[in-house]
C-alpha cells in the first residue's frame, strides 16, 4: 500500500498544470520527431534537454519533459512507418511491415488508430510493471556497495555488446570510447588533470550536452545529406479513420502479450525498442502460424511491435531508476540530465527524491493518456508535418543544436568541438559502431571510475573485493554469459533458419 | 584496404598515444590506492586492442559496408562540415542573426533547397529562434555586427 501512497503523491506532482502544460509539448514534440525520419528519441531528448535548462525547469519537470519527448518519439515512428513506409526510428521498422500493406489496401486510417491503441496498451502494461517492480529492486539495491555497482556497471556494458548491433565488437569500442570520453578533465580525487592537453575548457570534463548534440544532432545532419532523395509518397488515409471492436478484439491478444515481453526485453540494460519490437514480432508470427497474413499487413503484425517498443521504452525506465544504469540510449541521456542537476539516480532517489522518482512514473501514465488522444484525431496534422521539406527542417535543427551547445558556456570552443565529435560520431556511425553504446558508456564512465575506486580503497587495493560476495559473483556469471550470447544467437539463428526452411 | 580498416587502425594508434599520456598520471600524494593512473590505462588498452583487432583480422570475419559515396555525395558531405564549422567560428564575432542566416541559407542550398525560398526563410529562422532564446527563454546570445543596429 506504501506504493499506492507514492503514486497518489507522484500524481499530485504530474497533476501540477505546469507540469501537464509540459507533458503535453513534450508529447507533441516527440510525436513529431519520432515521426521525421532519421530523427529518434535520442535526438529528440537531446535537443531539448538545453531548453529544460534555458527553461530553468526544476528537475522533476524537466525529466517529465524528455519523458513525454522520448513516449511521443515511440508513438511518432509509426506515422511515417505506416504512410511512407520509411520507419520513422529504428523501433518502428517492424511496424512498415505490416503497416505499410494496410495503408496500401486504403486502410491506413485503421492501421494508424490500431497501432496508437497498441502503443497506448504496450506503455500502460509496462508502466503498471515500473510501478510494481521498480519499488522492489530499489529496495535489494540499497545494499550494493561500490564493488557491486562497479561489476553492475561492467554486467550493463557487456550486455549491450551481446545484444546491440550485428557485431559485438564494435559494440565494445563504442561503449569504450564513450568510458574514455568520461575520464577528460580533472581527476576528482587527486585533481590531476587528464587529456585536457592543456586546455582550459577542457578541465571540467567534456560537457555532456556538447557530447550528444555532437555526436546525435550532428552526425545526423551528415547522413540525411546522403539520403538526398527520400521520393516517398504519402498514402491517403482511406475510408475509416477507427477500428471497429472486431479488429480490436483480433489483435489485443497480440498487443497483452507484446506489451508485457517489451517491458521484460526494456529492464535489461541495453536491450532497447528495436530488439523488443523484433522479438515480439518473431513471436507472434509464430503464434498465429498458417493462419496469419504477416508481411502483407496482419494487424496482429502491426500491432505487436508497436506495443512492444513503447513497452521498452518504459521498462528502461526500472534500471534508471532504480540502479542507476540505464536500459536505453536515451534514459543514458535522460541520465545524464539528471547529473546535471547534481542528482545521482539510484536505489537511494526513491526514498531521497519520492516526488522526482513517483512524478517521473506518474507521468507516464499521463503522458500515455496524452498521446492516445492526441494521436487518434490529429493524426492528419502529423503526417501534413512530413510535408515539410529538408532545406527547412535541417538548417533549424542546425541552428537549435548550436544554440543548446552554446548556452551552457558560451564558447565558440564548445562549438567547434561539437561539430568535431559529429564528424567522429558520422564515422563511427558509417561503419557501424552503434553510438548508444557510445552514450551508455559516456554516462556511466565517471560513476563506473570512482566505484571502482572506492571498492578499492575499501578493501586497500586488495582486488578480491571485486568479485567477494553473492551478489558480485553472480554478476561476473552473466557477464560470462553476455559475451558468450553473440555465439548463442548465431547457433539460435542457423537452428531458426533450419526449421523455418 | 577497406575504410573500416583504415578507421580502426588509427583509432588504435591514437588510443595507445592515450595509453602512452596516462602514463605520466601519477598523483604527488596518494589519496587511494590506486590513483588516477590505471583506470584510463585500461580503457585505452583495451580500446587499442579491439581497434587492432577490427584492423586486421581475417576477411572472412568483416561484413562488407557500402558506404555509398559517389563525388556529388562527397563534395556535400565536405561543404556541409565547412558550413557547420565557418558557423561555429562566425557565430561569436558576427553575432547569432547574421551567422545563423548565412549558415540556414548554406545549408538549405545544400539540401537542395530553391535559393529565394531558402534565403527567405533563412532570414526569418533567424529573428525567430533570436526572439525566442534571447528574449523569452533568457539564452544569451551574441549580437555581433547588429549590436549597433538594435542596440
Amino acid at each position: 500500500m506504501e506504493t499506492f501512497d507514492f503514486l497518489m503523491q507522484g500524481f499530485g506532482v504530474a497533476m501540477l498544470p505546469k507540469n501537464l502544460l509540459i507533458a503535453l509539448i513534450g508529447a507533441f514534440i516527440g510525436t513529431v520527431v519520432g515521426m521525421l525520419p532519421g530523427l529518434g528519441p535520442i535526438n529528440g531528448v537531446a535537443i531539448l534537454l538545453p531548453f529544460a535548462f534555458a527553461l530553468g525547469l526544476p528537475p522533476e519537470s524537466a525529466l517529465i519533459l524528455l519523458a513525454a519527448v522520448y513516449l511521443g518519439c515511440e508513438y511518432g515512428g509509426r506515422i511515417s512507418a505506416i504512410l511512407l513506409n520509411v520507419p520513422g526510428s529504428a523501433a518502428a521498422v517492424m511496424t512498415s511491415l505490416d503497416g505499410n500493406p494496410l495503408a496500401v489496401q486504403g486502410k491506413a486510417g485503421i492501421a494508424l488508430s490500431i497501432s496508437a491503441v497498441a502503443s497506448f496498451i504496450g506503455s500502460t502494461i509496462a508502466t503498471i510493471g515500473v510501478v510494481l517492480f521498480a519499488p522492489l529492486l530499489a529496495k535489494w539495491a540499497v545494499s550494493f556497495g561500490p564493488a557491486e555497482y562497479f561489476v553492475l556497471m561492467v554486467f550493463a556494458i557487456c550486455c549491450l555488446s551481446g545484444l546491440v548491433g550485428d557485431q559485438p565488437i564494435k559494440t565494445a569500442v563504442s561503449a569504450l570510447i564513450g568510458l574514455g570520453l568520461a575520464t577528460v578533465g580533472v581527476d576528482a580525487v587527486t585533481g590531476i588533470y587528464r587529456y585536457t592537453f592543456d586546455s582550459v575548457n577542457l578541465s571540467d570534463g567534456i560537457q555532456f550536452t556538447t557530447i550528444v548534440i555532437g555526436f546525435f544532432s550532428v552526425s545526423e545532419i551528415l547522413i540525411l545529406l546522403e539520403r538526398t532523395s527520400t521520393g516517398g509518397k504519402i498514402i491517403a488515409q482511406g475510408k475509416r479513420s477507427l477500428f471497429n471492436l472486431k479488429e480490436f478484439l483480433f489483435s489485443v491478444g497480440a498487443m497483452v502479450r507484446s506489451g508485457v515481453m517489451g517491458f521484460f526485453v526494456g529492464i535489461l540494460p541495453g536491450a532497447g525498442a528495436t530488439i523488443a519490437s523484433a522479438m515480439t514480432y518473431a513471436s507472434e508470427r509464430k503464434i498465429a502460424g498458417d493462419n496469419g497474413k504477416f508481411g502483407e499487413g496482419d494487424l496482429r503484425g502491426l500491432a505487436s511491435p508497436e506495443a512492444a517498443n513503447n513497452a521498452s521504452a518504459c521498462g528502461s525506465f526500472v534500471p534508471m531508476l532504480t540502479l542507476g544504469v540505464p536500459g536505453s540510449g536515451t534514459t543514458a541521456v535522460m541520465m545524464g540530465a539528471l547529473t546535471l542537476y547534481n542528482i545521482t539516480p539510484g536505489p537511494q532517489l526513491f526514498t531521497e527524491q519520492p516526488d522526482i522518482v513517483w512524478g517521473l512514473i506518474a507521468s507516464l501514465f499521463i503522458c500515455n493518456v496524452i498521446l492516445l488522444v492526441m494521436n487518434i484525431p490529429l493524426v492528419g496534422v502529423f503526417s501534413k508535418l512530413l510535408n515539410v521539406p529538408n532545406y527547412i527542417l535541417i538548417p533549424s535543427i542546425a541552428a537549435i543544436s548550436f544554440v543548446g551547445v552554446y548556452s551552457i558556456n558560451s564558447t565558440t570552443f564548445d562549438m567547434v568541438f561539437m561539430v568535431a565529435l559529429g564528424i567522429f560520431g558520422y564515422f563511427l556511425r558509417k561503419l557501424h559502431f552503434p553510438l548508444s553504446a557510445l552514450i551508455l558508456g559516456y554516462v556511466l564512465g565517471e560513476l563506473m571510475e570512482s566505484n571502482l575506486r572506492r571498492a578499492l580503497s575499501i578493501s586497500q587495493g586488495e582486488m578480491s573485493i571485486l568479485w567477494s560476495s553473492p551478489i558480485t559473483v553472480s554478476l561476473w556469471g552473466l557477464v560470462v554469459v553476455m559475451i558468450f550470447m553473440p555465439i548463442i544467437r548465431k547457433m539460435y539463428r542457423k537452428r531458426f533458419k533450419k526449421t523455418a526452411a | 584496404m577497406t575504410m573500416e580498416r583504415a578507421f580502426s587502425g588509427l583509432m588504435g594508434l591514437f588510443s595507445l598515444f592515450l595509453v602512452y599520456l596516462a602514463i605520466g598520471y601519477v598523483a604527488p600524494i596518494a589519496y587511494d590506492p590506486i590513483g588516477p593512473r590505471p583506470y584510463p590505462i585500461l580503457i585505452f588498452s583495451l580500446t587499442a586492442l579491439l581497434t587492432l583487432i577490427i584492423a586486421f583480422r581475417p576477411a572472412r570475419f568483416t561484413k562488407v559496408i557500402d558506404l555509398g559515396y559517389n563525388n556529388v555525395v562527397l563534395r556535400n558531405l565536405v561543404l556541409c562540415v565547412s558550413a557547420l564549422l565557418i558557423y561555429s567560428l562566425i557565430f561569436e564575432p558576427l553575432g547569432f542573426v547574421v551567422a545563423t542566416t548565412l549558415m540556414c541559407f548554406a545549408l538549405g542550398l545544400l539540401f537542395a533547397g530553391n535559393p529565394i525560398k531558402s534565403l527567405i526563410f533563412s532570414v526569418v529562422i533567424s529573428i525567430a529562434l533570436y526572439v525566442l532564446f534571447d528574449i523569452a527563454l533568457d539564452v544569451i546570445l551574441p549580437l555581433g555586427i547588429l549590436s549597433g543596429i538594435m542596440g
